[in-house]
């Protein structure tokens, strides 16, 4: 299969009351690949994702997007105010009409018994399932993810990446991933942009996690443990089957 | 009952049936001061108006038209919060308001009525105005109901999805603009934002969906007008303030309703 270009960028820059964010970046998004953006704090992470969406403009450089391009958009988070009575059904209706098809779409998340509760008193997690729920409505061919494990506890981070990973499977569309933490991300990830201000350096993860320039920023710890759930959680976070404990790569207890 | 009652229960319903609505969009992106600072511009713009005489209908439009604008230019430049420019814009335009009607030679401008509300000097010229913009108002609120909410949810996740976001809501502030110019004569400029926020506040305890508190919110307005005249009528009260204060013992009341569910 030839994967298709979706999105170039090229010789961006953007600088905000005149600091600079972003400093000449580049970067190409394909049909079927996953890309994560990772980087410090400040380091223009979601700039770039805004530049990506059409939000803002580059002050210099260029987007050149597919004419074929349709966006499914999670935001990091959004705060709607109490007083609008919204239910979670009704949230998903405004980027999407049909109620059937979002009835599908909230049971395929495992958020359907969350219908008709209103938007605001969803948890964390079950708020980032919803926000996932509304960017696929779209049928996007390129989905963006700001931070979307944001919030949410460690084995619900491992659940909601892997149903990121199917998600992208299934749509066959290109994921650009932002994030600050790695080592869930990188084990299904095609392509790693290491951000701080300038692209420091991009590849294959493995490829990454060896670049000096990485190391500098991140230290070397953070590449070395893969991390292996060896127990499923339900939505309440109770165990669910069966536990044998097994050890990953990087673990060295008895 | 006489003319002048009926034409202030008339003008009073269609200027609350789009209250109602718009008090809802008010609420819901927390422009309640934004709201204020409209109003007082408001008020400027008649004294403008009459100063410089130019048809009143277009000033009382069109300088909280230019406030709107100028506040979203200086938000953007960002070096003060956008609280504290409300609060800036808002009490210079009610001052200089009042400073140009003080400068007005001989008494064209009744004060009072501009503060507080004339309701019970509405002409039947006035309500053809006030039904004709009531139409165009709820006409362009029906047209973009659903983008509207969407840019209230998340003006981002709106613009990505495709909404014209300036679009949207430079209609919006026009929107507000002119129910803010109808209000004027029921309730006056001190007391607009009473009339938006308060039945949309009340209809929230009542409603599940958008659309039901938009509603409610109006049924509410309207009840609030005739309470409101059938309070001035009778104790002798003015009208503006007696239909605000009715808006609040039903605001009340929906508080004591929500405990007995409880």
């Amino acid at each position: 299969m030839i994967s298709k270009l979706l999105l170039e960028l090229d010789g961006i820059h953007k600088a905000f009351a005149g600091k600079p964010v972003l400093e000449n970046v580049s970067l190409r998004l394909q049909q079927g690949e996953i890309t994560t953006l990772i980087g410090p704090n400040g380091a223009g992470k979601s700039t770039l994702a805004k530049i990506i969406l059409g939000l803002i403009q580059p002050d210099s450089g260029s987007r050149v997007a597919s004419s074929t391009i349709r966006i499914g958009y999670m935001p990091q988070k959004i705060t709607i105010d109490p007083t609008l009575p919204l239910s979670t059904l009704r949230f998903l209706q405004l980027a999407h009409t049909s109620q059937q098809d979002c009835h599908a779409a909230l049971e395929s998340m495992s958020i359907g018994h969350l219908a008709t509760t209103p938007i605001q008193n969803l948890s964390g997690g079950e708020l980032q399932r919803a926000l996932l729920t509304r960017a696929i409505l779209r049928q996007p061919n390129l989905l963006v993810l700001d931070e979307p494990v944001q919030g949410v506890d460690i084995n619900g981070q491992n659940d909601l990446y892997q149903m990121i990973n199917g998600l992208a499977k299934s749509l066959n569309c290109a994921v650009l991933m932002v994030s600050h933490d790695l080592h869930l991300v990188m084990s299904a990830t095609d392509q790693v942009i290491c951000l701080n201000r300038h692209i420091c350096c991009q590849g294959h993860p493995e490829q990454v996690t060896q670049d000096p320039a990485f190391i500098d920023i991140f230290g070397q710890t953070t590449a070395l443990y893969s991390h292996r759930h060896d127990h499923d959680h339900n939505l309440h976070g109770e165990v669910a089957g069966e536990i044998t404990h097994t050890h990953g790569d990087g673990c060295h207890h008895d | 009952m006489t003319d002048f009652l009926l034409y202030a229960l008339l003008a009073g319903l269609g200027v609350a049936l789009v209250a109602g609505p718009l008090g809802c969009f008010v609420v819901w992106r927390r422009m309640a001061y934004f709201g204020d600072t409209l109003a007082h511009s408001a008020l400027l713009g008649v004294s403008l108006g009459v100063l410089l005489d130019i048809n009143l209908n277009i000033t009382v439009i069109a300088i909280p038209l230019a406030m709107a604008i100028g506040l979203v230019f200086l938000e953007k430049r960002g070096f003060l919060s956008l609280d504290t420019l409300l609060g800036i814009l808002s009490h210079s335009a009610l001052a200089a308001g009042l400073v140009v009607i003080s400068l007005l030679p001989g008494v064209r401008v009744d004060l009072m009525s501009l503060l507080f509300g004339d309701l019970l000097a509405v002409t039947k010229n006035d309500l053809w105005v006030i039904y004709t913009v009531s139409a165009a108002v709820l006409a362009l609120l029906g047209l973009l109901w659903k983008q509207l909410i969407n840019i209230t949810v998340d003006p981002e996740l709106a613009a990505v999805e495709g909404t014209n976001v300036t679009l949207v809501s430079t209609a919006l502030m026009l929107i507000t603009a002119l129910v803010i110019a109808l209000a004027m004569k029921v309730v006056g400029v001190l007391l607009i934002t009473a009339l938006l926020i308060i039945p949309a506040a009340t209809a929230r305890r009542v409603s599940q969906t958008p659309e039901q508190m938009a509603v409610a919110a109006s049924l509410i307005a309207m009840l609030t007008v005739v309470m409101g005249l059938a309070m001035s009528w009778n104790l002798d009260t003015p009208a503006g303030p007696s239909v605000v204060i009715s808006a609040s013992f039903l605001f009340c009341l929906s508080l004591a309703y929500r405990r007995q569910l409880s």
